[in-house]
């Protein structure tokens, strides 16, 4: 099979992926998945380093890409994508929430009280109409992250390289991208393949 | 005011009230703002019931009454003092001391910006540019102007006032005895510093209309299409032709209006020309009117300009008696033309033709789609034309000394004279009216403006000018303006300025589409960044491409040109902008502040973070 096309990747050393999740919803995590069998297509240019997809929690090497799902809500999100900028090449942000903040930057609405993150978090455990929390507290266990004033989009805290949009980005968008870039061809999107009408 | 009306209740028997004032309007619907108006004089405020009755009066649905009301900054649908205190925070006002003036208001009334003293006795609050910013700061107090405040002249103001003086008093002792030009000069200052060949000097009364009336209609446009005027508002289109579009559609009714809603930020000519050449201006207007063959003429008075309300009534009923208007002008039989007064109340957009033309309407001031453009579809659907203050009276100087004469005057592409509103950091602030074509240095000059370190030209909706190109040229082919010279020293901070235009500019959109809804708020928000240094250095890239989408994107003159104020100091003060803006340390932003992102949680949480806490483990 002297004429196979993946002959000259396959000399190349593999690029290094490493993805997380920040404030998503894994969506777009399930969207990378939608690349469907084309995924053994991109199995032959890359591998994963840290990702939810390998269970791997730090980083083993330098990554050439890192993928990050999701906006900043609080101080792990921002924790591990410093840590994804300090450890990889080209960081890039897939779908709204990591673009704009998504549908977790609803709470950035609440702007005109002294103590915004209170009433956010009164409403969403004590106060609001459909809650039935017995314990009448605001969850605050040690283990978890202290939340962020607001919703940060990903760019706001670090330099980021690219954005997939999209909520979540197709499959095809995913794979068009990934498999341009790897190859050095990507030079922006097909209006096509990003409207939504 | 009533106990019942304090809280939160028209006066018992207001319906009878609203019905006559709906019944002195014929209950016309598209006299909806006049109706509010006096709704909100009569009562102070404009209630759920009283919107009710009005609605039923006009046959229109409540929704749509509650529409005007609530689109208008003077009508108001919470109770409001009897006496109310707007004060201009023009950034020409807030640098002559607006912040002192304010906090001596609050202090002498006990109310903030935005209250209403709980008798009932006074609402105190912020107002874009009234237009006096040549003897800044200034408030309006119900219809009455006061000019160059200062702290120790509120304080005696407010005694006034609270020892139960009508505001007129403030004025004058004997107010009331005086003619309508008297008060409005005893209000305001004219500050004509100089009068040029067409508007300010010597005029012959109404020589412009004797010579119209020897000539066709067609020949008064072609008159006008030599002289080369250009309206005068701001964008400059040939007036001629406007005329002319007008003239040859065919329509039943045809319209002349006068826009005299000058609401673009440091521009006041127009109140000059409103108070100094009344019969000028309605000359022009009834030249327009023989030219395009109207019968009916608007004059829309900006809410702001209330003041000249009476001033212009006079003049108006004095040409009705003296045969200048009505039926058989100058004896010339069915050359009929009559003009209406419709005051406005309080909307920057109501100066875009097309939003005008929906105020006179009775709508809420939005502008229209165009084409079609007014001049074949405008007021209730007929053709109509929108005229400047200036270019009427211009028009009507045309007529009386011939177009070559005007023409002869400026430059090529600019003829004629153009008065100029210079205001701010300089000795002589006023009205400068010069033929096109000097220098903006020139006229700094003139105004003791020299060491100007940045000059607005044309308002917010222009251009902000640095030092080093001074000597460009005030024409419409390179410095375009309606008129107004805003002069800033070189102590004041250039992204202070321009914040301040932009939330002027998201204060004013009318709302209807998102670019400029949304987009100017976005852009407000950016160059606070700027301010507080957290802005990115791409935020200057954002600031454009951001810029670029609203201009090319909204639907009015507002939208496509509020991001001006951003994109000329970008283009001639890039220094600043780059100054405030912070690089990135290995890629991290070091705009974002974790410490103080995290604040707020650690208080709540009552415990510190794990991640960015170094001494968490102490």
């Amino acid at each position: 099979m002297p004429d196979s096309q993946d002959a000259p990747a396959a000399d190349l050393p593999k690029a290094r992926i490493a993805t997380a999740s920040l404030a998503g919803c894994f969506g777009c995590h399930m969207a990378i998945l939608d690349i469907d069998e084309r995924l053994i297509d991109l199995m032959a240019l890359v591998e994963f380093d840290r990702s939810p997809l390998t269970d791997i929690k730090k980083f083993t090497k330098r990554c050439d890409i890192g993928i990050i799902e999701g906006g900043c809500c609080n101080e792990e999100n921002v924790h591990v994508l410093q840590d994804f900028r300090e450890n990889c090449d080209i960081l890039i942000g897939l779908g709204q929430c990591a673009i704009m903040g998504g549908l977790p930057a609803m709470r950035n609405a609440i702007m005109h009280s002294d103590e915004p993150l209170r009433e956010c978090l009164e409403e969403a455990y004590i106060t609001g109409r459909y809650i039935r929390n017995k314990t009448h507290n605001i969850p605050n266990d040690p283990a978890l992250p202290l939340l962020l004033d607001k919703v940060y989009a990903c760019s706001e805290v670090v330099e980021m390289d690219y954005q997939i949009p999209g909520c979540a980005p197709t499959g095809d968008v995913i794979f068009e991208t990934l498999s341009k870039l790897l190859t050095g061809k990507f030079r922006g999107f097909e209006r096509e393949t990003i409207k939504f009408d | 005011m009533t106990a019942g009306e304090t809280a939160g209740a028209p006066a018992s028997g207001y319906q009878d009230q609203v019905a006559q004032i709906c019944d002195s309007y014929d209950n016309d619907p598209h006299r909806m703002l006049d109706i509010l108006r006096d709704v909100q004089d009569r009562f102070r405020w404009i209630a759920r019931e009283t919107m009710q009755t009005v609605a039923e009066k006009t046959g229109l649905t409540q929704i749509a009454v509650e529409g005007v009301a609530s689109f208008y900054a003077f009508l108001s649908l919470a109770p409001k003092g009897r006496i109310t205190i707007r004060l201009c925070d023009d950034i020409v006002d807030q640098f002559a001391g607006l912040p002192e003036v304010t906090e001596s208001f609050e202090k002498a009334l006990g109310i903030g910006i935005g209250e209403t003293t709980s008798d009932g006795g006074f609402s105190l609050e912020y107002t874009p540019c009234i237009g006096m910013c040549d003897q800044a700061p200034a408030a309006m107090i119900n219809d009455v102007i006061v000019t160059n405040l200062t702290p120790e002249k509120t304080r005696a103001l407010v005694a006034a006032l609270k020892s139960g003086k009508r505001p007129e008093d403030l004025i004058s002792p004997d107010f009331d005895d005086l003619t309508p030009h008297q008060r409005a000069v005893t209000m305001v200052e004219n500050n004509i510093r100089h009068a040029g060949a067409v508007l300010l000097g010597p005029a012959a009364p109404d020589a412009g209309l004797k010579n119209a009336l020897d000539l066709t209609p067609s020949r008064i446009i072609k008159e006008l299409e030599d002289s080369g005027l250009r309206g005068c508002g701001g964008a400059g289109f040939p007036t001629g032709r406007k005329w002319r579009f007008a003239a040859e559609t065919e329509a039943e009714r045809r319209f002349v209006i006068c826009n005299a809603d000058e609401g673009e930020p440091g521009t006041f000519k127009d109140r000059v020309l409103l108070t100094e050449r009344p019969h000028l201006l309605i000359e022009g207007m009834t030249i327009a009117a023989r030219a395009v063959g109207a019968r009916e003429g608007l004059l829309y008075l900006r809410g702001e300009y209330i003041y000249l309300r009476d001033l212009l009534e006079e003049v108006l009923a004095d040409r009705r008696a003296r045969g200048l208007l009505g039926d058989g002008i100058m004896g010339v039989d069915g050359f009929d033309f009559d003009i209406r007064l419709q005051l406005g109340a309080g909307a920057y957009i109501c100066g875009e033709e097309g939003a005008l033309i929906s105020s006179c309407e009775g709508l809420p001031g939005e502008p229209k789609t165009r084409p079609p453009f007014p001049v074949t579809r405008g007021y209730l659907g007929f053709p109509t034309v929108v005229n400047n203050v200036e270019t009427l009276c211009h028009a009507a100087r045309i007529l009386d000394r011939g177009s070559k004469w005007f023409f002869d005057m400026g430059t090529e592409g600019s003829h004629g004279t153009k008065l100029f509103s210079v205001s701010g950091d300089c000795l002589n602030p006023g009205i400068y009216e010069l033929p096109y074509g000097l220098s903006l240095k020139e006229l700094l000059e003139m105004a003791g403006g020299e060491d100007a370190a940045a000059v607005l030209v044309g308002g917010p909706s222009g251009a902000m000018i640095a030092r080093d190109t001074f000597d460009r040229k005030l024409t419409f082919d390179d410095l375009a303006t309606g008129g107004a010279i805003t002069v800033f020293s070189k102590d004041r901070n250039v992204l202070e300025i321009v914040e301040y235009y932009m939330s002027f500019f998201v204060h004013e959109s009318c709302g209807y589409c998102t670019p400029c809804r949304v987009g100017n708020v976005l852009l407000q928000k950016a160059v606070a960044k700027f301010r507080e240094g957290l802005a990115n250095p791409e935020d200057i890239a954002y600031l454009k491409d951001l810029s670029g989408t609203i201009i090319e994107t909204s639907r009015c003159g507002l939208g496509m040109t509020s991001p001006n104020p951003i994109l000329s100091t970008l283009e001639n003060f890039p220094l600043v902008y780059s100054a405030m803006a912070k690089p990135s340390k290995d890629r991290i932003r070091d705009t974002f502040d974790i410490q103080s992102a995290i604040d707020g949680a650690r208080k709540l949480a009552k415990r510190r973070s794990y991640v960015f806490d170094r001494d968490f483990s102490q």
